[in-house]
């Protein structure tokens, strides 16, 4: 480990830096702002998935005076909410593209009396075909976006695939798919916006990327940077649901402030909120696995395909995490990764913790049980077959650098979670009674950062000051939503320069104060911002040190005596690091080649369950989540963290399940999209093993992300185990389990298919 | 007589304090606590009485202040986040959510506070099974709700219902 032993605050349960006020009721969310004179938005949707605008009726029944309207026409630059291409407008002007696009916004200074308003418009359209499945959206029966309906497609070539199947023992097939997932952070979206002609434009909001707003605001409204301003509020979860979205709603507030002159408020319902805005991109996966008699994988193709919805957004790079990761842990000597991204009449999906990974690993691991089933070896066995060793390269060509030993972690996972015995007791037990036991499990990595060269281009900024004080003060535009980024950044500095952790400050993330430490996605915030956070702190004990105010050894007085010093003589005093790739990151984005990660962290799940064959329902009893995430920077927040992901992702794999119709989520609401309770969830058994890691603040990987991956195929394996039939999607509720197995045998021909050579 | 276009004015006890509010009859008391009163710490969640993050102590009582027309707390005894510490055995609950990581992105804190003080009100030593019933009317998203068990767990443990 990476100097463990001198460690002081890193590794410790310092108490979260706003702790406090989250358990007073103090903590300030957008929608506890209230500004003189505000009014508040409303958004006025299309009922349709496609077609084009007719005509727009304004109902006698309103006094529409009172109310400010904004159409497409009032937007003073590009009508887009800008991200990755330009291609998702603000506000409809002719075509609409799914049943949720915002068409007019209106606002007045009574809430109450917006809904009546927003029902009193009609719109009147002609039209068109809509598609709605990734199959309709590949035969182009209809072209919706683009020539193709294909927002992305990549290629990951490794080897010769096409020489595998000729030495392969077993040719092993299998199609699997997850659906949709609503990111149900608690606090719902909402903006702020006020225009002042002195100032410009600010914003204030629930957002996990303030960057990313302020570029989408100044393209919208044609404004220079320094003229737009954007403020994080505190920030009511977020799980990649307010990477995107928020750029919408801050563009709405805006375009309202603007012609109005007035501050105004856009607050979501649940209903809203869980309908328009993103959610995790559906996902099918086609395997084809060339295996060996003693169970290698040779190589083999995987077709990995998302429904990205009606606009871009960020499925380009979703697609890529999965892509990368659909591989998984193991060493695939030739292997074929084709990968795209489709459009269909949906509102589109976008950033949902795990980026495309839980999907394509859903994929993979179930895919991995198949392989065991048709070479009869157990699961625990062909996993440890085929796991990837440090030397061997990933599908990317990346060598693994870092000193894992996967089948080591696998051992102890099987230790941990009594594997064998349990196998053998359910065995036992299932030969009677009316409940079924199982046991799965997962093996799975997942990437830290940007993907490839990503970390190269966003090139983050991150400054550490020195107060008048004495104290010191962390200035990132990375925001807390519930991970724990001001605490664990702060304790990065205090560790950094010997202070005490009160002595940090953290800066509220305000584009006009901070520098851009990059967007707050993709378990980047530890390894990537944590460690620039590290190098400008150290810079500031080097000023300090070069102007003579501090020794070679100090105390933390010492240290806040230099700092009040300096700064009475020179002024304020920042220290800058800005993101530089190592030299060993070398990515090919032309060819998908290289080290798509500087980090991975590696994690071995297992899930024991019951199925009560009465209700079809499965109950999680006892849940090992066992990973290797580098450093734990705090205990307490990483625990959490790891917790917190195997619920939502209990929930991904049992119970949430989103109902389309034409486009539309048709259960919007948390009565009948269904999350865990505090009566639902197992003991969930949390252990690291730290390994360290040269990229990262103290050894820190990512850490967010991981345990999204694997409890959906370690629970579905263990319901598999418990019922000896096999399942290849998610969600899986009691119905889909009960039709299962009412049609066990017809299910098992086409869930995949395998064949042996002779 | 009022219609439902008119304002009503009620009193009710919120935080100790006897206040008045001009009000509309079936207007939610998850408004009138939150705007007129100021009392920003009570939450809107889902505003169909699913999440628990609007929950407050209504005579005694748990309840979703988002499913409560205002002109039924009339005369009634509120109590938000804001006022749970002055009764004594939050602050033991609170400093357990801090410890034990029972607070993450803090939404539906309030609302977990106020029912885990309500529930060791009435059951001082809950078993771990009595503590998952007793929040599970309050959604969580972040925590996975274990560490809020532990917290709860703890508090109890120090007497919290003392």
């Amino acid at each position: 480990m990476i100097g463990v032993k001198d460690e002081r605050i890193v590794g410790t349960a310092v108490p979260r830096l706003e702790g406090r006020e989250k358990i007073t009721g103090q903590a300030r969310y957008v929608d506890d702002m209230v500004l003189p004179g505000m009014l508040y938005g409303a958004t006025v949707r299309s009922r349709i998935p496609r077609g084009r605008i007719k005509k727009i009726t304004f109902g006698p029944e309103i006094n529409w005076q009172e109310f400010v309207i904004v159409s497409a026409k009032d937007i003073p630059g590009k009508n887009c909410v800008a991200l990755i291409e330009d291609d998702q407008p603000c506000l409809a002007d002719e075509f609409i593209n799914h049943p949720e696009e915002p068409i007019l916004l209106l606002a007045h200074e009574d809430r109450h009396l917006l809904p009546k308003a927003v029902e009193a418009v009609s719109v009147e359209y002609h039209p068109l075909p809509a598609i709605f499945t990734m199959e309709e959206s590949e035969s182009r029966s209809e072209i919706i976006w683009g020539a193709n309906n294909t927002f992305k497609t990549i290629l990951i070539d490794k080897g010769d695939v096409q020489g595998v199947w000729e030495k392969a023992h077993y040719i092993v097939e299998g199609e699997y798919r997850t659906g949709a997932q609503e990111q149900l952070y608690i606090e719902n979206n909402g903006m702020i916006a006020a225009f002042e002609p002195q100032q410009g434009l600010t914003v204030w909001g629930s957002l996990q990327c303030p960057y990313y707003v302020h570029k989408a605001l100044m393209k919208l409204c044609g404004l220079p940077p320094a003229r737009v301003r954007v403020v994080q509020m505190e920030t009511g979860g977020a799980f990649g649901g307010k990477e995107e979205y928020p750029s919408m709603i801050a563009a709405h507030a805006a375009l309202l402030a603007l012609k109005s002159g007035r501050p105004v408020k856009i607050i979501y319902d649940r209903m809203e909120d869980m309908a328009a805005t993103t959610k995790r991109h559906p996902s099918r996966t086609r395997h084809r696995t060339a295996v060996s008699k003693d169970g290698k994988i040779l190589g083999g193709t995987i077709e990995f395909t998302i429904d990205g919805g009606a606009y871009a957004t960020l499925s380009s790079v979703v697609l890529s995490r999965g892509a990368i990761h659909a591989g998984g842990p193991y060493y695939w000597p030739n292997v074929r990764i084709n990968a795209k991204a489709v459009a269909t009449n949906a509102p589109p999906h976008g950033a949902f913790r795990g980026f495309g990974a839980p999907q394509s690993i859903f994929a993979l691991e179930r895919h991995m049980d198949r392989i065991a089933q048709v070479v009869e070896l157990s699961p625990i066995e062909i996993r440890r077959r085929n796991f990837l060793k440090p030397g061997q390269t990933t599908t990317t060509g990346q060598a693994v650098s870092e000193p894992i030993d996967l089948g080591r972690l696998l051992d102890r996972a099987l230790e941990l979670s009594n594997y064998s015995a349990k196998k053998d007791e359910f065995a036992r037990q299932n030969q009677n009674g009316n409940c079924k036991r199982g046991i799965g499990i997962a093996s799975f990595l997942h990437g830290a950062g940007f993907t490839g060269a990503g970390e190269r281009y966003l090139s983050s900024v991150v400054e550490v000051e020195a107060c008048e004080d004495g104290g010191v003060r962390v200035l990132v535009s990375s925001a807390e939503f519930g991970q724990g980024t001001k605490t664990i950044l702060c304790q990065i500095a205090a560790e950094a320069l010997g202070l005490r952790y009160e002595d940090v400050r953290f800066a509220q993330p305000d584009t006009q104060e901070v520098p851009n430490s990059g967007p707050t996605v993709a378990s980047r915030t530890a390894m990537v911002v944590g460690k620039l956070v590290q190098s400008a702190a150290i810079g500031i004990r080097q000023t300090l040190r070069a102007s003579g105010l501090l020794g070679e050894s100090y105390s933390a007085e010492e240290f806040r005596i230099a700092c009040r010093k300096y700064v009475a003589a020179h002024g304020k005093l920042r220290s800058l690091a800005r993101y530089e790739q190592p030299e060993d990151i070398v990515w090919n984005e032309e060819k998908y080649r290289g080290s798509a990660y500087a980090a991975f962290s590696w994690a071995v799940y297992i899930a024991a369950v019951t199925v009560d064959l009465t209700t079809y329902s499965v109950s999680v009893d006892d849940f090992v989540a066992l990973q290797e995430v580098g450093r734990v920077l705090h205990p307490v927040l990483a625990k959490g963290q790891i917790i917190g992901g195997v619920a939502q992702a209990i929930g991904f794999a049992l119970y949430e399940k989103v109902v389309w119709d034409n486009g539309r989520m048709q259960n919007a609401q948390m009565t009948n999209y269904i999350i865990p309770t505090s009566a639902d969830l197992p003991p969930i058994r949390v252990y690291f093993e730290e390994m360290g890691n040269v990229h990262g603040a103290f050894g820190a990987k990512g850490i967010g992300e991981l345990p999204m991956d694997g409890p959906a195929p370690a629970i579905v394996s263990a319901v598999g185990d418990a019922l000896r039939t096999f399942f290849n999607s998610i969600p899986l509720l009691p119905e889909d389990i009960f039709d299962a197995i009412a049609s066990k045998e017809e299910n098992a021909e086409h869930a995949g298919s395998a064949r042996g050579n002779p | 007589m009022s219609d439902e276009n008119s304002k009503w004015e009620i009193t009710l006890t919120v935080n100790g304090k006897r206040v008045t509010v001009q009000a509309y009859a079936m207007e939610r008391l998850l408004d009138v606590v939150r705007n007129d009163l100021g009392l920003k710490g009570t939450k809107e969640g889902c505003g169909e009485g699913e999440c628990g993050s609007c929950s407050v102590l209504m005579d005694g009582v748990l309840v979703n202040s988002c499913l409560i027309p205002v002109l039924q707390a009339k005369d009634s005894t509120i109590i938000t986040i804001e006022g749970v510490q002055a009764d004594g055995r939050a602050p033991v609950v609170q400093h357990a959510f801090l410890e034990y990581g029972g607070a993450q992105c803090g939404i539906c804190t309030p609302g977990m506070i106020l029912a885990a003080c309500h529930l060791l009100q009435k059951k001082p030593q809950p078993t771990v099974e009595e503590i998952r019933e007793g929040l599970s009317g309050n959604l969580c998203r972040c925590t996975g709700y274990l560490q809020i068990i532990e917290a709860v767990k703890e508090a109890a443990r120090r007497g919290a219902a003392t």
